[in-house]
């Protein structure tokens, strides 16, 4: 089979936020960057798992300039074959959508992979988009994924319980997690990333539709009111009065 | 016109579909245009929609749409745009929605932004705000494409009932057909999905174990809450995975949050941290739950959880 895994880069989840002075972007000063957790541990290593199994390549696409290649050259240390990344920083979900459909239509990939979602932005949309540019089947919130020959059973999150489905490659999916275990690469793996290859790529042009006007910081919550553990009747009486909750 | 897709699942109506509707109609009012909702499959009080401010009800019904396939539902809602001539599209934020946006800003070069939880400002282009970095700060977006389309999260708005049923007309619409076979769908019966929940209780590794969890259930019956837990506790199988909240897990903003024995770590505060009141209870001062929350108890939860359950209960009765 023939693999592809979109990778994101992210701030860390411990992140804390700051904004530039002007609040039109992150700061980014100080921000430890890594690769988006529902790409890594889910849906690289699923993919890995099926081409140890069934044989096959798995290839990397990210988005964005060359500081991105430290976590490119992360998922080549976990296993991954070969690279592509294409050479823009990226701004919209769908101009990132465009740039990975870009370079998918004409690589006969059987199964394209994805995180659910990335923990900055958590907007779910670039599976869906280039599933749709590429006119293939979408499967999101993937917790396990079976392959018989061509055919895929996939148990997918849904609110509230789990749906299985059944779909012929080539089709795009997003991962969850209980898809994989995440890995950690080894002494070897990390020497062989270094003479695997990574494809640099000139974007295709897209006017972002979408833009990004500014930033802010939600207001601070103000101090934890402690309430006497032998006195429930207060807290539902706060509840009910103050908070309006219930 | 603002088209709204309001989901449903066998045909009744998610409150999600309401606080759409409400959206589209508040929408609608602010740029002097109207809000019409669009059904997929069949739901026999389609027209009810019209109470929430849908002036009209779009219908399309087809065996086809009976099991959810997001590249036939976009085929479809992309036809009912073209159709209808409408310019907004607003979406649920549940993993239906989620799954329809990305295709239908791919296939209508639409500007979409996910997860949008205001009202948009109009005065000058289309903006929305939505949370990012798990809430921990907030972004602004102009939408300057002709068509534009955004999700909703779930509690951003409270329904209202603004006038009387409206006329559901049934679209005629092409169903292309599925390349995804759906095999099982298994639900929790009788619960309030997570993502729709006002009320939540949740509980962690404070409990010691699965069979302790009688007084957390307890608890949320008497309010009516649904229940949920943190990751060590999925993990460990003590809980069934979907009720898992945190980064991992199912992102939700409830009006209450009642922590149970969960420290707080920064990973499940990123699913809770937009759930409007947080109450934390935890033996330990210490717990990091405490900063993020509104009300916390100090003290064991195997006694404070059966003391505050009994205040809820004499609060109900006194309260009918």
């Amino acid at each position: 089979m023939k693999l592809l895994v979109c990778i994101s880069k992210t701030p860390d989840t411990t992140t804390k936020i700051a904004l530039t002075g002007d609040k039109s972007a992150l700061d980014a000063n100080g921000v430890q960057y890594i690769m988006n957790p529902y790409d890594e541990w889910y849906a690289l290593v699923r993919a890995l798992e099926i081409t140890e199994k069934s044989g096959g390549t798995v290839t990397l696409i990210n988005v964005g300039k060359a500081d991105n290649d430290a976590i490119i050259r992360k998922g080549l240390a976990i296993g991954a074959n070969d690279a592509v990344r294409v050479d823009i920083e990226p701004q919209s979900s769908l101009s990132v959508a465009k740039q990975i459909a870009e370079h998918a239509k004409t690589g006969n990939y059987d199964i394209i992979f994805l995180g659910k979602e990335t923990i900055d932005y958590n907007g779910s949309e670039v599976g869906a988009m280039v599933a749709e540019y590429l006119d293939l089947p979408f499967i999101s919130y993937a917790s396990k994924l079976e392959l018989d020959g061509n055919t895929a059973t996939i148990s997918r999150d849904i609110e509230g319980g789990v749906e299985v489905v059944e779909v012929a490659t080539p089709f795009v999916i997003s991962a969850a997690k209980g898809l994989a275990e995440q890995r950690i690469p080894n002494m070897r793996g990390i020497m062989t990333s270094k003479t695997k290859p990574i494809a640099v790529v000139s974007p295709v042009a897209f006017d972002d539709l979408a833009v990004t006007v500014s930033y802010e910081l939600p207001k601070e919550k103000s101090a934890v009111k402690m309430v006497d553990p032998n006195d429930m009747d207060e807290l539902v009486r706060l509840l009910h009065e103050e908070a309006k909750a219930i | 016109m603002i088209l709204i897709f309001a989901e449903h699942q066998k045909g009744q109506f998610k409150k999600a579909a309401f606080e759409a509707v409400t959206y589209g109609y508040k929408v609608a009012q602010a740029t002097g245009s109207s809000c019409a909702a669009l059904v997929l499959g069949s739901a026999s009080d389609a027209g009810t929609l019209g109470k929430y401010g849908a002036s009209k009800v779009f219908q399309v019904e087809d065996a086809a749409l009976e099991n959810f396939d997001s590249q036939v539902y976009a085929a479809v809602i992309a036809a009912a745009m073209q159709q209808t001539g409408a310019k907004l599209l607003v979406l649920p934020h549940s993993s239906t929605g989620k799954s329809l946006l990305g295709r239908l800003a791919a296939r209508l070069n639409a500007a979409s932004v996910a997860g949008v939880n205001a009202l948009p400002v109009v005065d000058n282009g289309f903006r929305v705000k939505r949370p990012v970095f798990s809430g921990k700060a907030i972004a602004e977006y102009e939408l300057k494409s002709d068509i534009k389309i955004i999700s909703l999260t779930g509690n951003a708005l409270q329904p209202q009932v603004t006038g009387q049923d409206a006329p559901v007309e049934a679209l005629s619409v092409t169903v292309p057909a599925s390349r995804v076979k759906v095999k099982s769908v298994e639900r929790a019966e009788g619960i309030v999905p997570l993502p729709e929940a006002e009320l939540v209780v949740s509980a962690g590794r404070g409990m010691k174990g699965p069979e302790n969890w009688g007084i957390i259930e307890e608890l949320a019956n008497v309010i009516g809450a649904t229940t949920a837990c943190s990751r060590p506790v999925a993990d460990a199988d003590w809980r069934p995975h979907h009720e898992h909240v945190g980064q991992t897990g199912i992102a939700i903003r409830p009006n209450l949050y009642i922590a149970i024995g969960i420290s707080g770590a920064i990973q499940h505060l990123a699913g809770v941290n937009s759930s409007k009141t947080i109450v934390v209870i935890n033996k330990d001062k210490e717990a990091p739950f405490f900063k993020a929350a509104d009300y916390g108890v100090e003290g064991d939860l195997f006694e404070v959880v059966p003391r505050l359950t009994e205040a809820f209960r004499k609060f109900k009765g006194g309260n009918g």
